[in-house]
């Protein structure tokens, strides 16, 4: 589905470079003290789940609203309630268990779970996140899910003969959620796949494990793919086949150096376009950033462009990711007057014919 | 006949208790990592994570006993990435793995530097002192020390694997005594060195071999080798290659068959990457069934292995890991 639905009523020009954030969002310091007290053992510690549950609702509308105040047009709630994002989903899913963490690099560590017999839906994922954030935000909202083929990839695989048997298993319970979603309003969905890109030929099976997540997907829902840090040649044209509206690529990262990849054959999906760099927290300027969205103007023709950071903003100091995505929205704006302006033009073709 | 014996190919997880105190005493940014000079609370804290994993592999009863590498930061890049004449630069991805490490930029001479040797002292010759007959080390392969690596200074590829070759032969050269060399070589089979590369490589390893007083295994993984790299690894004057029969089986019983073999093997038969806890009697089927698959071959020794180091792993999974090599590889004598 076309991103024009979720243009807001008051939206100053013509052209419409739908902002958005991949997901996660720095957590507030004092988020992080409520989980240390919720999860101490120390019995003079009066804190219990729903004083946790407390502090998550809180944390939620808090980021909600600082994603409305830079500006951005489709909102998460920066994934306050989710821990990590294979964890997150491994510990709601019947078939997976937690065996201690595992080194991800130096001393960044991950619970990889592991999954011991066929997995099975068990409770809701991200229902009640959904409509909390909906009920708070002023705008539409977007909701994140970690993709199949990342959660067996990012697993250690006991049970099943092989990554692609359980990648498609766990597409099934994704589509169950997702048909959950939608049942409660949502109308934008992200698949996270941040192990696309990484494995030869990997492509093949995330192509048949999202056809099974959409299965029985309206036309109005917007279903977006996310990839990063990846190899991209390995995946193009091949992705084009997939059945996204949307590919969110990070880019800015590698200075788009991987950007040629996506010219020949033409790019025939909207795309979400990292444009500022998550894992450095000098802030990109108005001016670069505007720039950066340009090269994605060499890609797609604006009706056809979103704008949005490299990956989740997780990492970063929050005041950096605050003023990263407010110059990301000044500089959506700013070009959008410009292409009005007829001051730039995109050297992508114009889609007019292509997006019917 | 064929003696056994259990060993790992070292990379090993840190202890929970340590994983949180590292993390503590040094960070967790790229600049925190290790880089041959850190304070004495971490090398502390190192020596006793180090003495928890040789205790865990006394008590399964392996026949030979790794340091383990815990200090290894960026995996087999680590005898890079402290040196003085190497720059670390951005977080790169790990092979084909969720892992990253720093990317080494070589920008000087690889001068002797003595890091991975002054570990093997520290771990094996401590108040408990490990036995010198059942002490091994760890390194890189040269050809995937290399692969790892930027070269900014050697400028030639040949110029620079034969430099790398030099620096692990010096840095061998100064082990204390021990009985076994692992040289793990995973490049060799997911980045095939190509005409006279392969050559070079073999010629690199046979440099590191020669230069140590010890039993030298080279084990490449994550696949077979293509023929022609594997024909002219058998050159070097090695004592034993390994062989990863996690992920891949009939391509090395066709190489160990068609190209024949060194005198000794290592057989990696355990998953480094795979939470499912193998038994001790399937890893004895799979060392028959190997023997049984390399019909022109008589091994004299084989080393039961994992295919991988074991920093993969959960804790607690490691330990279970040990525990089946060294059970399995306790009935001393197989045949076929």
């Amino acid at each position: 589905m076309s991103k024009e639905r979720f243009r807001p009523a008051d939206h100053p020009n013509e052209h419409f470079l739908m902002t958005t954030v991949v997901g996660s969002y720095p957590k507030p310091t004092w988020h992080h003290r409520a989980r240390d007290l919720y999860e101490s053992d120390d019995d003079d510690v009066d804190f219990d789940a729903d004083d946790w549950d407390e502090a998550k609702d809180d944390a939620a509308r808090a980021i909600v609203h600082e994603h409305e105040r830079a500006g951005i047009d489709v909102v998460t709630d920066g994934e306050m309630r989710r821990n990590e994002m294979v964890e997150y989903f491994a510990d709601r899913i019947d078939g997976y268990e937690f065996n201690g963490p595992v080194k991800v690099w130096g001393h960044n560590y991950f619970d990889k779970p592991s999954v011991v017999e066929p997995v099975e839906y068990d409770e809701p994922w991200l229902v009640d996140e959904y409509e909390f954030t909906t009920a708070v935000a002023d705008g539409p909202v977007k909701v994140p899910i970690t993709g199949p083929y990342t959660l067996a990839r990012w697993s250690f695989n006991e049970a099943y003969d092989d990554v692609e048997a359980l990648t498609y298993d766990l597409a099934d319970l994704v589509n169950e959620e997702i048909e959950s979603l939608i049942d409660a309003g949502a109308r934008y969905v992200q698949i996270d796949e941040p192990a696309l890109a990484q494995h030869e030929d990997d492509h093949a099976i995330v192509g048949e494990a999202l056809e099974r997540v959409v299965d029985g997907v309206p036309d109005d829902v917007r279903v977006g793919t996310h990839v990063c840090y990846g190899d991209y040649s390995r995946i193009y044209p091949e992705i084009l086949e997939f059945p996204v509206d949307e590919f969110d690529l990070e880019l800015a990262n590698g200075d788009f150096e991987q950007l040629d990849v996506f010219r020949d054959p033409p790019f025939t999906k909207d795309l979400a376009l990292g444009v500022v760099d998550v894992h450095d927290a000098e802030v990109e300027s108005v001016e670069e950033i505007k720039r950066n969205i340009e090269r994605g103007l060499e890609i797609v023709p604006p009706e056809r462009l979103v704008v949005s950071p490299d990956c989740g903003l997780k990492l970063l100091p929050r005041e950096s990711a605050f003023r990263k995505m407010r110059n990301l929205v000044t500089a959506a704006r700013e070009v959008e007057a410009a292409l009005d302006a007829g001051e730039i033009e995109s050297p992508a073709p114009s889609s007019a014919t292509a997006d019917d | 006949m064929s003696e056994l014996v259990g060993t790992t190919l070292g990379l090993y997880p840190l202890p929970d208790p340590a994983k949180e105190s590292l993390s503590d005493l040094k960070g967790h940014q790229k600049s925190d990592l290790v880089d041959g000079d850190e304070r004495d609370a971490v090398l502390a804290a190192y020596a006793d994570a180090r003495d928890a994993v040789i205790d865990e592999q006394r008590d399964a009863g392996l026949d030979r006993i790794v340091e383990g590498q815990l200090r290894w930061d960026d995996m087999l890049a680590h005898p890079l990435a402290v040196h003085d004449e190497v720059e670390t630069r951005g977080i790169v991805r790990y092979y084909d793995n969720n892992n990253f490490y720093r990317d080494p930029a070589v920008v000087g001479e690889l001068a002797f530097d003595g890091d991975v040797a002054a570990d093997l002292e520290r771990g094996f010759a401590d108040d408990d002192p490990v036995d010198p007959s059942r002490r091994q080390a760890v390194l890189p392969g040269p050809y995937t020390l290399a692969d790892l690596a930027t070269d900014e200074y050697y400028g030639d590829d040949a110029e620079f694997l034969d430099a790398i070759g030099e620096f692990l032969a010096a840095e061998g050269g100064a082990f204390p005594d021990v009985e076994t060399l692992f040289l793990l070589e995973p490049s060799l089979a997911t980045n095939p060195p190509g005409d006279g590369e392969d050559a070079r490589a073999s010629e690199a390893i046979d440099a590191v071999a020669t230069a140590i007083d010890a039993e030298v295994v080279v084990f490449p993984y994550w696949g077979a080798l293509e023929e022609k790299v594997y024909a002219h690894l058998l050159d070097a004057d090695v004592d034993a290659v390994g062989f990863d029969f996690a992920t891949e089986q009939h391509d090395h019983t066709y190489l160990i068959n068609e190209y024949g073999t060194t005198d000794d093997v290592a057989l990696g038969l355990i998953d480094g990457q795979n939470t499912l806890v193998e038994t001790p009697e399937a890893v004895r089927e799979r060392v028959e069934w190997v023997q049984e698959q390399a019909v022109v071959a008589d091994f004299d020794r084989i080393y039961v292995t994992p295919n991988t180091g074991l920093f993969y792993l959960p804790y607690g999974t490691f330990v279970e890991k040990l525990q089946v090599l060294g059970e399995a590889a306790a009935r001393r004598e197989v045949s076929a």
